[in-house]
């Protein structure tokens, strides 16, 4: 076992670990985030998406270990201390760019990823940076209009609804 | 103007803010003190005969609390089918046996064989790698043909043969719809394949079994779709606990497409052995254990043979399909080729001779039911395809052709046994050639064609029939249960209200919609109305969210509660109004006697229900709350018309979606954004039957695809923006609402579309190319194209 | 996973000193090994994190123009960083997902030599030097087939270095599912001769299209490969693609990446 401590959305947090033990299942049996999902054990569906020191990584293909002393946010860290929703959660919501919610968490953390570093994605850059995030429900087109919109975008004229 | 609340308003869902904060709670994300965890040791060979199973070491393992085997199932049910099939003799299928555990042998990879609870996930599997197994090895019948020879190894040694049944419809008019094919102008003839797929929500399944030994009472957690009907299920025929001593909840759920219908062994093994061990027992499915324990869709062997007169009319329809019920019967599984399937095959056309023979086939594979559509798309596709085909070899414009054969009347009965009660074909097909701009299409491939690509259009209509279904009818035809639904209005002191409903919302946005239909209703805020959804022990009953019934039939329930509110509240409000029953209007949350300026307030009215001061006590009781059962007369009957336009690359074969339009006929709807997304999200599954999606056995029966890796899923570069329309409404004539149902048109819509463009975009390259089995993958695109 | 000791060294000295132990194993991003562990095919004793070793990190330029790459580098560094060699870069913007890319490192992918992996062609096409913490090993000695390599156990790779060449384009047929390649081809140009490697396609992994090279390196043109044909046997075949299919996209994305340099 190994001590290993962290900041996870800000708070610094703490426990003792297995080697084996993966960052997602630290989040999610030992602090109890449980808002970071597993949807795969191929590292391809990305619902696991959290950043680790300010970049996306998939927390079902990172040990806890690795984490150690790294900085962590994660889907629940998002909204405002008042609940507020940020501006891509609020897109989602004004886009309709979630059904089940399961691969939202991951998606949420994937356009926030994007749009850092690149604030005006065009279509063609969202889909390709959403490589590594599977959802089931949407048919992508509301998740791709959300990060536009949550871009500054006009989406305005993408489709009929 | 649209609006901006009740029915036809675009509400944003009030479920997101849960999901976008990770709040939501899926049935993974519920741990009970004291939970055990069990570790499925499945099958590694398709077909083999237990000669035994030594757990003894696998029991001294650390954590280890107890291990199970099919002998511990003994004189416990079977995992029930809930549909039986009559053949075309009027003889019942075969139906096997479906243990919770392996017993005597194992029939497909992935058959659960043993199952070790322990402390953790990890130590359970420790152990269960120490189980000593044997198993003699036999071979496997994979391919459906194959298995119905003489001679060939049979899944179920009890069973005659592999043939579940052989299926005709309608058997009387078999004669005339081969006298009508021989004498027909022109007869196409399409062999295709309505590829395995893997239903694949991104939330892999999980149960967890608790039980209160106090009061001998069992609760599952489960990624259920309908928990009414896995308690139903469970209870009277696996396990045998009645209803008031078993809970079922499916709380939030990541997707079900279908494959959460389903009654599985790992509900009925954690509930069990939480009994067994008087502890919480836990299973998470990994993804790779999902492919080999989900049910799978589609899998049909089709011949499909169009008769046409000389001028073009369709006069015949002859299929022959091969239909997979893989090693055992899942719940639906022997409705969905036959009921699901059968009766659509006159699909937007009046056609008036059909014939359907489908002959269920067990394999040495994953179980296979319905799956987003079911039944539906398979008809679709190999309607619209041969269609597609006929114009071809006829020479003439495959809209035209589909025009030419349109219903227009209604209602309209089928020669296979539905009435359609409204639809306009025309109309979506105009809505379509508008939105799709078939006219630029031209413009458009020239452009392709100066980058080097190919460039085809592809149309398609497709009619379903959801929100199942009458009970009697279905009764007749089959089903073991009723498909009415239910739901209770409850009306509190203040006025605020819970609906509990029997449907389950796990993508679908009940929690918004459902009370937008309600506020309507009342003339009240959306916001005083809550929906509950999903747990037994809360909701008087339900059949569950499947087969796009959800608004049209629970929806429908949830409709008469409230007009019995609204007639109890009447009374109240003409006894605190002093006025006749007869002359109360509710208007605005206002109830008023009408010709006056006397009104009371909604919340009044409610009060006086609970606070029955001044109330008519000697005529109705205090309390207002309401419980209704709806079961539908008939079937709805959702339709519309695609187009896909793809892009070929001559060099490598692949195949890219540049546009894709759906013009769709759902009657009347409820929140516009929720069914556009609803239709996005089905589209985009068609893309991927068509494109990407194969679940593949070898010759020996291991799974091929059995992981992302291998698996293709849709990804967001695979796909466009769509455009999606649904202003052609025709409401459905028989439900309350005019609604038809959402769910599953865009996956039953799209994949003939799409093929029918690769096709297209062959053709105009000069390969004379007239079919290619989905998914239309690059690999397959060249050896088309080489072959042709 | 089966358990495993977790060790984290901060020089590639402690590194090699904690590999010693029997059974240990390196890690780099973990990006192809930690799902590996899950699928429990593979069982280290110890996990050794390379991800801690600052010398390991990193795009540097050598003293003879070439790009030195640390080990540990992810491929997201590289993308970002290798801006002297443009095709090396944009192959490893590329790779996987961007998750994938912020963890999954140079050595990593070099090292488990997976046959469907990208970095492996474009060290084989540029004649790269693999420095271990033991030696310096040449593209061409190090490719030894499917997920095997040159490598010793516990040897480390500490650093590759590519000589940048006049031009370079790779060009990826992604397998539809997994999206590693189906076909992958590097094409580099340089002052004597022109090199092609091809991954995703062979039942032995990474390899050197001679033909190809023969004729590129006596007229760089899409036109110079017209008569060449690759043969379909040895070639993957599988769900996705026979291994005549493959063989004839070898041919197609040769011409693409020699038309895009």
């Amino acid at each position: 076992m190994t001590n290993i401590s962290m900041t996870v959305n800000g708070k610094t947090v703490s426990g003792e670990v297995e080697g084996r033990t993966l960052l997602v299942d630290f989040l999610r049996n030992d602090l109890r985030l449980t808002g970071t999902h597993v949807g795969c054990d191929t590292s391809q569906c990305g619902a696991c998406t959290v950043h680790v020191d300010g970049v996306a990584v998939k927390s079902c293909t990172m040990l806890a270990a690795e984490a150690d002393g790294a900085d962590v946010a994660t889907i629940e860290g998002q909204a405002g201390a008042d609940g507020s929703l940020n501006t891509i959660q609020a897109a989602f919501q004004e886009h309709h760019g979630l059904q089940c919610g399961f691969c939202t968490p991951g998606m949420v953390m994937a356009a926030a990823d994007l749009l850092k570093n690149n604030p005006k994605p065009t279509e063609a850059e969202i889909r390709h940076h959403l490589e590594g995030n599977i959802c089931r429900c949407t048919g992508y087109h509301n998740i791709v209009k959300s990060i536009m919109a949550a871009s500054g975008q006009d989406v305005s004229q993408l489709a009929a609804e | 103007m649209p609006k901006d609340s009740g029915i036809g308003a675009s509400s944003k869902r009030r479920e997101d803010v849960r999901f976008l904060t990770g709040t939501g709670q899926y049935t993974d994300d519920i741990n009970i003190h004291g939970q055990t965890y069990v570790y499925f040791l499945r099958s590694d060979v398709a077909h083999g005969k237990i000669n035994n199973i030594d757990t003894s070491a696998a029991a001294a393992m650390p954590g280890v609390v107890r291990i199970f085997t099919g002998a511990d199932f003994e004189g416990i049910g079977s995992i029930p089918c809930g549909w039986q099939v009559t053949d075309r003799h009027g003889e019942p299928m075969q139906e096997p046996a479906h243990p919770v555990l392996a017993q005597g042998k194992v029939r497909h990879v992935g058959d659960p064989i043993a199952a070790v609870v322990a402390e953790s996930l990890e130590q359970a599997r420790d152990a269960a790698e120490a189980i000593d197994l044997d198993i003699e090895e036999l071979p496997a019948v994979v391919d459906m043909k194959a298995a119905l020879s003489d001679g060939a190894t049979k899944v179920h040694d009890d069973l005659s043969s592999n043939l579940c049944y052989d299926w005709g419809f309608v058997e009387e008019n078999k004669g005339a719809v081969d006298e009508a094919i021989k004498n027909a102008a022109h007869v196409t003839t399409l062999e295709l394949v309505n590829n395995r797929l893997v239903a694949n929500p991104m939330e892999p399944r999980v149960a967890v079994g608790d039980y209160n030994r106090a009061n001998d009472e069992s609760t599952l957690f489960t990624t259920s779709q309908n928990p009414h009907v896995i308690r139903l299920l469970m209870g009277a025929f696996v396990l045998g606990i009645p209803e008031h001593k078993l809970r079922v909840v499916a709380p939030d759920v990541g997707g079900g497409f279908g494959t959460k219908i389903f009654h599985y062994a790992e509900e009925a093994f954690c509930t069990f052995a939480a009994r067994q061990i008087n502890r919480p027992v836990k299973w998470t499915a990994s993804r790779s254990e999902a492919f080999m324990s989900d049910a799978h869709g589609r899998d049909h062997v089709t011949k499909i043979e169009l008769a046409l007169d000389a001028d073009n009319n369709f006069t015949a329809v002859r299929t022959e399909t091969y239909a997979n019920m893989g090693a055992y019967l899942s719940t639906f599984a022997p409705s969905v080729p036959t009921w699901l399937h059968g009766t659509l095959m006159a699909g937007n056309y009046k056609t008036p001779l059909i014939y359907v023979n489908v002959k269920a086939v067990f394999t040495n594979t994953v179980p296979v039911d319905a799956y987003r559509g079911a039944g539906r798309p398979e008809a679709t596709y190999q309607l619209e395809r041969v269609i597609d085909k006929a114009a071809r070899e006829l020479g003439v414009d495959p809209i035209a052709l589909r025009r030419q054969n349109f219903i227009t009347e209604f209602p309209y009965a089928t020669p296979v046994a539905v009435e359609y009660d409204t639809g306009n074909y025309p109309a979506t097909m105009d809505k379509l050639e508008e939105i799709a701009d078939l006219s630029g299409f031209d413009a458009r491939r020239k452009a392709s064609e100066a980058k080097g690509k190919l460039r085809g259009l592809g149309v398609n209509c497709y009619i379903e029939a959801c929100g199942i279904a009458p009970s009697n009818l279905v009764g007749q035809l089959g089903a073991r249960a009723g498909l009415y639904d239910a739901a209770t209005v409850r009306v509190n002191a203040t006025g605020t209200i819970s609906v509990m409903v029997g449907a389950h919302s796990h993508g679908q946005g009940h929690e918004t919609a459902f009370p937008q239909v309600v506020a309507e209703m009342l003339g009240i805020d959306e916001n005083m109305i809550d929906i509950v959804h999903g747990d037994s022990s809360k909701i008087p009953f339900g059949m569950g969210t499947y087969g796009s019934r959800s608004i049209a039939v629970c929806g429908s329930a949830m409709v008469r509660a409230t007009e019995k509110i609204i007639n109890k509240a009447k009374k109240i409000a003409s006894h605190l109004l002093e006025a006749s029953e007869a002359d109360i209007e509710l208007k605005d949350g206002q109830f008023s006697v009408a010709g006056t300026d006397k009104s009371v307030a909604w919340g009044d009215v409610t009060l006086a229900a609970y606070v029955p001061h001044n109330y008519p006590l000697e005529d109705i009781e205090p309390g207002l709350e309401e419980t209704a059962f709806y079961d539908p007369s008939n079937f709805t009957y959702p339709s519309g018309a695609y187009a896909c336009e793809v892009e070929v690359d001559p060099e490598t074969g692949k195949v890219t979606i540049e546009r894709f339009a759906a013009a769709d006929d759902f009657g009347n709807v409820i929140n516009p954004m929720i069914v556009t997304g609803q239709v996005h999200g089905g589209i985009g599954q068609g893309i991927g039957q068509a494109l990407l999606e194969n679940c593949a056995y070898d010759e020996n029966g291991q799974l091929l695809s059995a992981s992302y890796m291998d698996y293709a899923m849709p990804r967001a570069s695979d796909v466009p923006f769509y455009t999606v329309d649904h202003s052609c409404q025709t409401p459905c004539t028989h439900n309350p609402l005019g609604v038809k149902g959402c769910g599953e048109a865009g996956a039953i819509g799209s994949p003939p579309s799409v093929v029918n463009a690769v096709v297209d975009a062959l053709q105009s390259g000069g390969h004379n190319v007239t079919h290619i089995d989905m998914p239309v993958s690059p690999s397959r695109v060249w050896a088309a194209m080489n072959n042709a | 996973m089966y358990n495993f000791d977790f060790e984290k060294p901060s020089t590639i000295a402690d590194a090699v000193a904690a590999l010693a132990t029997e059974d240990a194993q390196a890690l780099g991003g973990g990006q192809t090994l930690l799902p590996t562990m899950k699928q429990r095919l593979a069982s280290p004793s110890k996990i050794v994190s390379l991800s801690g070793i600052s010398e390991m990190q990193g795009v540097c330029k050598g003293d003879d123009g070439s790009v030195c790459i640390g080990g540990a580098t992810t491929h997201a560094t590289v993308a970002a960083s290798a801006s002297e060699y443009p095709a090396l870069a944009a192959l490893a913007s590329n790779i996987g997902d961007p998750a994938v890319r912020n963890r999954g490192t140079i050595g990593g992918s070099l090292a488990n030599n997976d046959p469907a992996a990208c970095y492996p062609s474009a060290a084989l096409a540029s004649g790269a030097t693999i420095v271990t913490n033991a030696r310096q090993i040449a593209a061409d000695d190090y490719f030894q087939g499917m997920f095997t390599t040159a490598l010793n156990e516990g040897e480390i790779i500490t650093e590759v270095r590519f000589p940048v060449p006049e031009a370079a384009n790779y060009q990826k047929f992604e397998q539809p599912a997994s999206r590693f390649a189906m076909v992958g081809v590097f094409v580099a140009k340089y002052a004597d001769g022109v090199r092609v490697a091809v991954t995703g396609a062979s039942e032995e992994g990474v390899f050197r299209w001679t033909e190809a090279e023969a004729a590129l390196s006596a007229d760089f043109s899409a036109h110079a490969l017209e008569g060449l044909s690759v043969s379909g046997e040895g070639m993957i075949n599988d769900l996705h693609g026979s291994g005549e299919y493959r063989a004839h996209l070898v041919k197609v994305l040769t011409k693409r990446a020699v038309a895009a340099c």
